[in-house]
C-alpha cells in the first residue's frame, strides 16, 4: 500500500463495513471499495476534495456495485434493492462522516464459525486495511496460501450466512472476548515474533493498537475493550527500550526507562483506571494494571512486586491458565526469592501446554542459575535455545549458555 | 440443516442425559417458532444398511455402519432461518447438542 492509499486506510474500513452490511457480500463490498478509492485518487487531485469525502466515496461505491450487478445475472434480486439504494443521496451524518458500521464487521471477522487462524487474517485485511501480501507477511505464510485462506473464509461467511450484525446485549459477553482475542493475538505476534530475524514486529503491534483504538471508540463503555487498549499501550510504550542496538533482547531489569514512551504510559494509565472502575475487573484490565505497576516504577529495584503478585492472584482467579501461573511464579521469585519461584515453576512442570513453551524454559533456567544449580540451569538453557522462535531469542539463549561455561 | 449426532449411548442405544421430555419440549418450541421445513428422527442404528457401487458398476450392500464411529446421525431438522447465528441458537437449544452429542449446522446449497 503506498502513502496515498494509507490515508484511506481508516476510510476504507468504514466504507467496506457499510457496504458489506448493505450487500451481505464481502467480496462485492471489497471490490467496489477499492474501485471507489482508486477513482478518488485519480479525481480528487484534479477536481479538488469534495465537501463530503465519505459520502462521495459511498455514492461512487454504490454506483459501481449497481454497474457490476447489472452484468451479473445471479444478483438480479439484489440489484432491485440496490437500484433504490443508489438513487438515494449519501447519508449526511454529523461532521460529514458516514455512520460507523465497522463494529458489525469486527464481529463477523471474529465469528466463532470461522477457523481461528482466519479470524486474524480477515480482521487485518478488512479492518486494518492491509493488503493480502501484507497479511501474508503478518502471519509468515506465502501470499498464495493467505489468498486461499481469505477466499475460503469469505466463502464461508457468504454461504453459511454468517451475519453482519452486532450481537445483542445478551450475546455480547459471549462474543466480545473472541474479538478481543483476535486483536491481542496480532499484538502479541508484534510484541514477540514467533519466528524471523527480529524480536519485535512494530508494524503488527501498531496495527493491533490501531484496531483496539477503533474498537474502543465503537464500544467506549465496554471495560474489557478499554482494558485491552490500556494493556497494549502500556506494553507498547516500552518498545524502543526492549531491543539493543544490535537487535538483541534487553530485559525489563536492564531497560533504559528514559526510552519508554511517556505519552502512551499516561494514556494507558488513564484507561486502566476506567477499565478497573465499576464492578469486577476482567482479565485484560488486570493485565493492564500489572503493566501499569511496571511502567510506574522509576527503576527495576523500585518495582512494587507485592502489588504485582496480588494482581496475578486476581488474574489467576479470572484466567486459571498455565501461562498466567508461570508469570505469577516469576513475580513471586522477585518478591520472595528464586527458591519460592522455582518451587512454583516445578508444580507446573507436567503441564503439556508449557512443555514446549520457550518462556517457561527460560524462566526456569534463570532461577536455577540464580540458585547456583548450574548443571540444571545449563540443561534448561539448552531447552530454551531449542524452543526459541525468533533469532534474538536464540541469541539470548546462546549468550546464557556461554555464560554458564564461563562460571 | 441441523444434523443431530448422538453422544454417549446407553445400553439401549439411547442418548445419555436427555429425557424424552427434553426432546418433546424442544420439538414444540422449534415447531411453534414456524421455522421447521422438515424433521425426522432416524430409526435405530441396527437398521442401517450401507450401499456402495464400485467403478465396474458392481453393487455392494452391507450391514452397518456400526456405532464404533463416535458420531452417529440420530435425526435432523431442516429449518428456514435468516442467518447462521439464528441456526446456531437453535442448534444450542437442541437436546442432541448436550451429553457429549453434537449438532452440525449445514447450510442448504442454493441452485
Amino acid at each position: 500500500m503506498d502513502q496515498v492509499e494509507a490515508v484511506f486506510r481508516e476510510e476504507r474500513g468504514r466504507l467496506l463495513a457499510a457496504l458489506a452490511r448493505r450487500f451481505g457480500d464481502l467480496d462485492l463490498a471489497e471490490e467496489v471499495t477499492s474501485e471507489a478509492i482508486e477513482t478518488a485518487l485519480l479525481r480528487w487531485p484534479v477536481d479538488g476534495v469534495p465537501a463530503n469525502p465519505g459520502g462521495w466515496l459511498m455514492t461512487t461505491a454504490r454506483r459501481r456495485a449497481v454497474d457490476r450487478l447489472r452484468r451479473d445475472q445471479v444478483y438480479a434480486a439484489k440489484l432491485a434493492i440496490l437500484q433504490i439504494e443508489a438513487e438515494r443521496p449519501a447519508p449526511q451524518a454529523a461532521g460529514d462522516e458516514l455512520p460507523d458500521e465497522r463494529l458489525q464487521l469486527f464481529f463477523t471477522c471474529a465469528h466463532p464459525a470461522l477457523a481461528p487462524e482466519d479470524r486474524g487474517a480477515l480482521t487485518l485485511r478488512c479492518l486494518a486495511g492491509l493488503t493480502t501480501p501484507e497479511v501474508a507477511r503478518a502471519f509468515l505464510v506465502p501470499t498464495a496460501t493467505m489468498a486461499k485462506r481469505i477466499v475460503r473464509a469469505k466463502k464461508k461467511i457468504r454461504e453459511a450466512r454468517i451475519p453482519f450484525r452486532v450481537p445483542d446485549a445478551a450475546e455480547l459477553p459471549e462474543r466480545l472476548p473472541g474479538v478481543l482475542q483476535v486483536i491481542y493475538s496480532v499484538f502479541t505476534e508484534g510484541y514477540a515474533a514467533s519466528a524471523g530475524p527480529y524480536l519485535q514486529r512494530l508494524d503488527l503491534a501498531e496495527d493491533a493498537v490501531r484496531l483496539a483504538r477503533i474498537l474502543h471508540r465503537l464500544l467506549p463503555a465496554e471495560r474489557e475493550v478499554t482494558g485491552l487498549l490500556a494493556l497494549m499501550l502500556l506494553i507498547h510504550a516500552r518498545r524502543d527500550a526492549r531491543s539493543g542496538p544490535d537487535g538483541g533482547i534487553v530485559l525489563l531489569e536492564d531497560q533504559d526507562r528514559g526510552h519508554w514512551d511517556d505519552e502512551l504510559i499516561a494514556e494507558g494509565r488513564d484507561l486502566v483506571v476506567r477499565a478497573l472502575t465499576g464492578g469486577v475487573a476482567g482479565p485484560y484490565a488486570v493485565q493492564a494494571a500489572i503493566n501499569a505497576v511496571h511502567d510506574e516504577a522509576a527503576d527495576f529495584a523500585g518495582t512494587d512486586w507485592p502489588q504485582i503478585v496480588a494482581l496475578y492472584d486476581v488474574l489467576l482467579e479470572l484466567d486459571p491458565s498455565p501461562v498466567v501461573a508461570l508469570n505469577r511464579a516469576a513475580a513471586v521469585a522477585m518478591r520472595d526469592g528464586a527458591e519460592a519461584g522455582l518451587a512454583l515453576l516445578d508444580t507446573l512442570a507436567d503441564d503439556p501446554r508449557l512443555r514446549d513453551y520457550h518462556p517457561y524454559a527460560l524462566a526456569r533456567a534463570d532461577l536455577l542459575e540464580r540458585l547456583g544449580r548450574l548443571p540444571e540451569a545449563t540443561e534448561a538453557y539448552e531447552r530454551a535455545l531449542a524452543l526459541a522462535g525468533s533469532e534474538p531469542e536464540r541469541a539470548q539463549a546462546r549468550d546464557r549458555l556461554a555464560r554458564m561455561r564461563a562460571y | 440443516m441441523l444434523l443431530i449426532n448422538a453422544g454417549e449411548l446407553d445400553l439401549q442405544d439411547a442418548p445419555v442425559g436427555c429425557e424424552p421430555e427434553d426432546w418433546m419440549r424442544f420439538d414444540k418450541e422449534i415447531t411453534d417458532a414456524g421455522v421447521v421445513v422438515a424433521s425426522e428422527s432416524l430409526a435405530d442404528l441396527v437398521t442401517a444398511t450401507r450401499v456402495e457401487v464400485a467403478n465396474d458398476g458392481k453393487r455392494t450392500v452391507t450391514d452397518g455402519p456400526f456405532a464404533e464411529t463416535r458420531e452417529v446421525l440420530g435425526g435432523f431438522y431442516v429449518i428456514d432461518v435468516p442467518d447462521l447465528d439464528v441456526a446456531l441458537d437453535w442448534a444450542a437449544k437442541c437436546p442432541g447438542s448436550r451429553g457429549g452429542g453434537s449438532v452440525i449446522v449445514r447450510p442448504i446449497a442454493d441452485f
